[in-house]
């Protein structure tokens, strides 16, 4: 059992300090390792990557930021579930857009556009 | 509402602190969030010059995420050491972070001038725009946090540990690991999405 401040955080100890970060070298590592060995190909080392890098902020969440599903925490998570919405749209939103009006503007050829210029 | 209330009630002024820090930092995240969008939108935009495949050494990356990714874990062996209230120990370990985190600076300001001194800087392309912006506001962010850490040291030497230092020092935690976390977002989806 974790100790637990008068704010309701937890302090973690040595041992879980230890774990996340033994896990998060890990993932690092085999990340890195698959992009530099490149023997898989790229598809599949583009999931394996993101996979690591999802799981790895989890790691890091939990192990060191604390972050658990007390109800003491339930506001730090509404906060951070608002922030991953925010994001998702963002990142996602952005991607979508612009990749419509490059695909809608692929006819237009640079040897075209020089010559109206 | 209720849990205003509830901390009011029961808290000291230091757990608000950590809350409304906390929303300061998802905050942070979203501008990230839009920088990295930013990134994505530009990372092919390469203007006939070189793309991350020619500019990035993944070692040397691997090197600086290792680095940062330990001074996460120092920092929160200082905090353990607060909680037992040892401040020879908290100043101990906060050193040991200090000089992890300026490692990581110290690389990553490296990796920089060699870029620019090789003609690929932030005006070369959209790409290196982007790049220049999205690690340069994580490296910025750093340097706050090692400034930020520095103040804490005299503090504590001077001051000693109180509820004051001690609620400042649990915000510079949060803070310190969540740059790490950026991190992670940074070297997966620029450097090793960029090689591929």
């Amino acid at each position: 059992m974790q100790a637990s401040d008068q704010a309701g955080a937890s302090h973690g100890s040595y041992r879980s300090y230890l774990i996340g970060f033994g896990i998060s070298v890990a993932l690092t590592l085999i990340s890195f390792g698959l992009v530099m060995n490149g023997a898989l190909p790229t598809a599949s080392i583009l999931v394996c990557i993101s996979v690591a890098a999802l799981v790895q902020i989890f790691v890091q969440l939990s192990f060191f930021l604390h972050l658990n599903a007390s109800s003491e925490q339930r506001w730090n998570l509404l906060a951070l579930a608002l922030t991953v919405l925010v994001t998702l749209l963002l990142v996602g939103g952005s991607l979508w857009i612009m990749h419509n009006l490059e695909v809608r503007m692929d006819h237009v050829q640079p040897a075209d556009a020089m010559q109206h210029n | 509402m209720s849990a205003q209330h509830h901390a009011g009630a029961h808290e000291s002024g230091g757990a608000n602190k950590l809350f409304g820090f906390w929303i300061y930092l998802m905050s942070d995240c979203i501008l990230f969030a839009a920088i990295f969008a930013t990134y994505a939108v530009l990372s092919h935009n390469y203007a006939g010059g070189p793309g991350g495949k020619e500019l990035f050494h993944l070692p040397y990356v691997l090197g600086e995420t290792l680095l940062l990714l330990t001074s996460s874990l120092t920092y929160g062996f200082a905090m353990l050491a607060l909680h037992r209230g040892n401040q020879q120990q908290v100043l101990a370990w906060l050193a040991v972070t200090f000089l992890l985190g300026l490692g990581f600076f110290g690389m990553e300001i490296n990796e920089f001038g060699q870029l620019i001194a090789e003609g690929n800087g932030p005006a070369r392309s959209g790409f290196l725009s982007a790049f220049f912006t999205l690690v340069g506001t994580h490296g910025a962010h750093i340097v706050v946090g090692l400034l930020w850490m520095a103040v804490m040291m005299v503090q504590l030497a001077l001051g000693g540990l109180t509820t004051v230092t001690r609620t400042r020092l649990l915000c510079l935690s949060l803070f310190w690991h969540f740059l790490d976390v950026i991190w992670i977002g940074v070297f997966t989806i620029v450097f090793l999405m960029g090689v591929m």
